[in-house]
């Protein structure tokens, strides 16, 4: 790696606070952004990072403070601002509109046109199929955005910020949503950038990429900045130490318990495509009670939608499913949480979310009936279980009757959680519920799953990170293609042979596994 | 509509800003506003006479905006409610006059509390079919219920064939007698009409901030799909609202044809459109997700006391709908300023603060 001065600083912030009614999220923060190099940035959920971003790239204005653009003092009063001096932003939540195409969403507001002040739709689908080939994603530029998945939406995002041509690229939380083989390739887009001299910022949760990828690190913490190195002279344990107080919690351990008698099935589970054939391909599996069963999978495994289809929220799948050896006839989502399921969806910003309620009421909106005498909702109660929740996963808000959309994205992560166990489910499907939250909050998560399991729940979890389906299952279910692939107990369950199993049946795409884990 | 000067009282001592807690406080500013404007302006207004028969014409409004309210905040929007008060005045008169023939010589007639019911079930059907429509057949709400407002219009007039039923007394050898008391009687004082819009706005209220129902109404206009998954009946809450400002509609179309003792097709037209100005006016959102009975109601009288006090100052009507509109869009730029304020303001303080 590179000494320290051969990147020169491209942007420096000096003293710059921030404060939103309630909370101050950035406290005199001094942060220098290097070309040439990867920047990053880490810390708790809630700790400041995305709004340190925002304020580089105009989103939000500083309360108090200075932006040094190449030495000169900027101020950006908008994003607009922002991209015109060659800064962009891939943001933690998505910013895509779903009724226009990629193409039209990566040219937004820069929309190419021809003599006649007209779209040039095939110039601008051709150039966003370049970015997108980089991306290796599979996205066509003319596909409509709402019918892609969360994680290729994410990739569209990044398309649309590599397409700023920017000199400063700050990613929030760009692979959140991505599986291991979209995590490479994105790194090599970055190497790539890196090797043009631009400077990226990189915020993210999942340590070992920082270290594999950073060159400097910063760490935030309550909103102040308490670390700055460069990334050679650190390792994993460092940053949990400078980021919580504390060393890492380790992933809870199995405990030993055996699971008991079988809590749910799925037989048949199909569920047809709009383009034409299986999006679930004719899944059938058992879970026991006190039982973790991770389903592993690559993006689009169709492992989001068998959870759909066992939640009831397609009309024209097929299956059957069980519960406790009882059928579950009824084919709506609200009947079925009444007999005991409950999903943590995926995307919280549009189905886990109702941004402008208050936390509490979001925490308890699928457990109302909990807090009802008659008709009445017993405002104690309520207020209780929101309390217990908060406290529980540490969620970090001043005031629970504040809007729900003014926590940190993992901060909002962890009240999708608490909405989830809130309705004291028999069993709980969780669709990567790790997404967005800090090394801290993960452990509390996975902690409360043995906890739950412990307690005679069943529990299927969906993940595309291996280490997380390798350590909390009892059992590990791999899907690829809509079908199940594959089925381990833990005690046989190898790396190897579940990455090969996610692979089967991805004819195009060979080279998917190869560099799956490593 | 009392809780929100409390509230925003609270919001105030601690925010500090005089400002911001007259913006806050604009509906209540504005009616208060009114009042003492007409009653410097125009003679008699603050009679007790003329105070009870304005707030009986506010009444029919805020009985149509708060079922409109809880539309609006589902994400939709209800064009049908003054059809329905006139097709709901057409069934009551009717029934008073003619009963319902079962074509065996034989004609059954109603007292007037079941034909009271009668049309309020009228009324909730008309709102079942809005409903149906929207949730069934996935028709846009503004579509849905602009189809059912053409075709409820029509139906009343061809009820009578456009002609009045006139003279709702009704017989006594027939127990049809006493229709007009809803429109005319009056209870320790007050009109009955004055004694429903009471108990159907505290019914309201406590529905929207008390009951699981209540919830479920903000959160489908929040978010639809988060609501689903969280197993709210998306579909259930919706018919509800729309059943809910059918029921409203009914009632004030009782309420029209006992005023007059006689019923006219044409009743109703055009109150959707000042439903929808109250329910603004009070601060709910189009967009769905935000609204307030309580502001609703004050939105009413304020919409109300303002027409009725140019009437009495003897502006002209042209010049009442300039104003009327006039103060629709104040409100909404006002509530709009407001929040960008808000921000403003706690930022200051924080900054302040350290
Ligand atoms: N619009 C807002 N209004 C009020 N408070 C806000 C707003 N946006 C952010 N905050 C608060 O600012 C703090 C920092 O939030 P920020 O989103 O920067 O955290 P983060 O470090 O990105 O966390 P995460 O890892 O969870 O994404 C949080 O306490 C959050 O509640
Ligand atoms: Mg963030």
């Amino acid at each position: 790696m590179n000494a320290a001065t051969d990147h020169d600083v491209i942007l420096k912030l000096e003293d710059v606070s921030k404060v939103y009614s309630g909370t101050v999220a950035v406290k005199r923060a001094n942060f220098e952004v290097r070309k040439g190099a990867v920047n990053v940035l880490v810390g708790e959920n809630g700790a400041g990072k995305s709004t340190l971003m925002k304020i580089i790239a105009g989103v939000e204005q500083p309360t108090l403070g200075r932006i040094l653009l190449e030495g000169e003092e900027v101020s950006f009063s908008s994003s607009g601002d922002a991209v015109n001096r060659g800064i962009g932003m891939v943001f933690q939540e998505l910013n895509l509109f779903g009724n226009l195409t990629v193409a039209e969403n990566i040219f937004a507001t820069r929309e190419i046109t021809n003599r006649f002040r007209k779209i040039d739709r095939k110039e601008q689908e051709r150039r966003a199929s370049e970015f997108l080939e980089r991306l290796e994603a599979g996205i066509r530029p003319d596909m409509l955005v709402e019918d892609l998945r969360i994680g290729q939406q994410q990739l569209v995002e990044i398309a649309k910020a590599v397409s700023l041509d920017a000199r400063v690229l700050i990613m929030d939380e760009p692979t959140s949503a991505l599986s291991a083989a979209e995590v490479e390739i994105l790194f090599k887009v970055i190497a790539d950038l890196k090797a043009r001299g631009v400077a990226i910022v990189y915020i993210s949760h999942r340590l070992e990429e920082l270290i594999r990828i950073g060159d400097y690190i910063t760490v935030l913490r309550d909103g102040r900045i308490t670390g700055q190195e460069e990334m050679k002279n650190v390792d994993t344990q460092w940053i949990v130490r400078q980021m919580i107080g504390s060393d890492a919690k380790d992933f809870a351990k199995a405990d030993g318990h055996l699971p008991g008698e079988e809590i749910f099935r799925a037989e048949d589970i199909c569920l047809p495509r709009v383009t034409g054939g299986l999006a679930v391909d004719h899944v059938s599996l058992s879970l026991r009670a006190g039982e973790i069963l991770g389903i592993y999978g690559l993006m689009g495994a169709g492992r989001s939608e068998l959870f759909d289809c066992i939640m009831g929220r397609h009309g024209h799948s097929t299956g059957t499913i069980f519960i406790a050896g009882k059928q579950v006839r009824e084919r709506d989502t609200a009947r079925r949480i009444r007999r005991g399921l409950a999903l943590i969806p995926e995307d919280r910003q549009r189905e886990g979310l109702v941004s402008i309620l208050s936390v509490a009421s979001n925490l308890t909106l699928a457990s109302l009936s909990r807090f009802v005498r008659l008709f009445h909702i017993r405002g104690t109660d309520e207020k209780q279980a929101v309390t217990r929740m908060v406290r529980e996963l540490a969620i970090k808000v001043a005031d629970p009757a504040q809007e729900v959309s003014s926590l940190s994205g993992g901060n909002q992560q962890k009240v999708v959680i608490s909405k989830a166990l809130l309705t004291g489910p028999k069993v709980l499907l969780m669709d990567e519920p790790s997404r967005g939250i800090d090394v801290g909050a993960k452990a509390d998560v996975f902690r409360t799953m043995r906890k739950l399991s412990r307690d005679g729940l069943g529990i299927l979890f969906a993940t595309s990170d291996l280490d997380e389906v390798m350590a909390l299952s009892d059992r590990i279910a791999v899907m690829s293609n809509g079908r199940l692939t594959g089925m381990f107990d833990r005690a046989e369950a190898t790396e190897a042979a579940i990455v090969a199993a996610s692979a089967l049946g991805h004819g195009p795409v060979p080279q998917m596994e190869s560099n799956a884990h490593d | 509509m009392t809780d929100i000067p409390a509230k925003a009282a609270v919001a105030s001592a601690s925010s500090g800003s005089l400002l911001l807690t007259l913006m806050k406080l604009r509906t209540f500013i504005a009616l208060i506003a009114v009042l003492v404007f007409f009653s410097i302006a125009a003679p008699n207004f603050l009679s007790a006479a003329n105070l009870i028969l304005m707030s009986k014409h506010v009444a029919l409004n805020a009985f149509l905006a708060m079922g409109m309210t809880f539309v609006i905040i589902t994400g939709g929007i209800d064009l049908s409610v003054g059809s329905i008060v006139g097709l709901c005045g057409m069934v009551a008169g009717y029934l008073v006059l003619n009963g319902i023939d079962l074509q065996i010589g034989y004609t059954i007639y109603f007292n007037v509390l079941e034909i009271a019911l009668i049309t309020l079930a009228v009324g909730i059907l008309i709102g079942a079919v809005n409903g149906l429509l929207i949730t069934r057949l996935n028709v846009a709400p503004f579509i849905a219920t602009l189809g059912v407002l053409y075709v409820s219009r029509g139906l009343a007039l061809l009820s009578s064939d456009g002609r009045t039923f006139p003279n709702l007394v009704g017989k006594p050898e027939l127990g049809t007698t006493g229709f007009g008391f809803l429109g005319a009687g009056r209870l320790l004082g007050l009109p009955v009409s004055i004694w429903i819009l009471v108990v159907v706005a505290l019914g309201a209220a406590y529905l929207a901030k008390y009951t699981p129902l209540g919830r479920h109404i903000f959160a489908v206009g929040g978010n639809e799909r988060a609501a689903r998954i969280s197993g709210v009946r998306v579909n259930l809450v919706k018919m509800f609202v729309y059943m809910f400002s059918g029921f409203c509609a009914a009632i004030v179309g009782l309420i029209i044809s006992s005023e007059l003792m006689a019923s006219h097709p044409a009743t109703g037209e055009s109150f959707e459109l000042n439903a929808i100005a109250a329910a603004v006016l009070g601060g709910t959102s189009m967009s769905g997700g935000r609204g307030t009975i309580g502001g609703t109601i004050v939105g009413a009288f304020v919409i109300g006391i303002l027409s009725d006090g140019l009437v009495m100052m003897g502006v002209s009507s042209f010049w009442q709908m300039v104003i009327k509109g006039l103060v629709i869009i104040v409100a909404v730029v006002v509530d709009q300023a407001q929040r960008r304020l808000q921000s403003r303001v706690t930022l200051m303080q924080m900054a302040k603060a350290g």
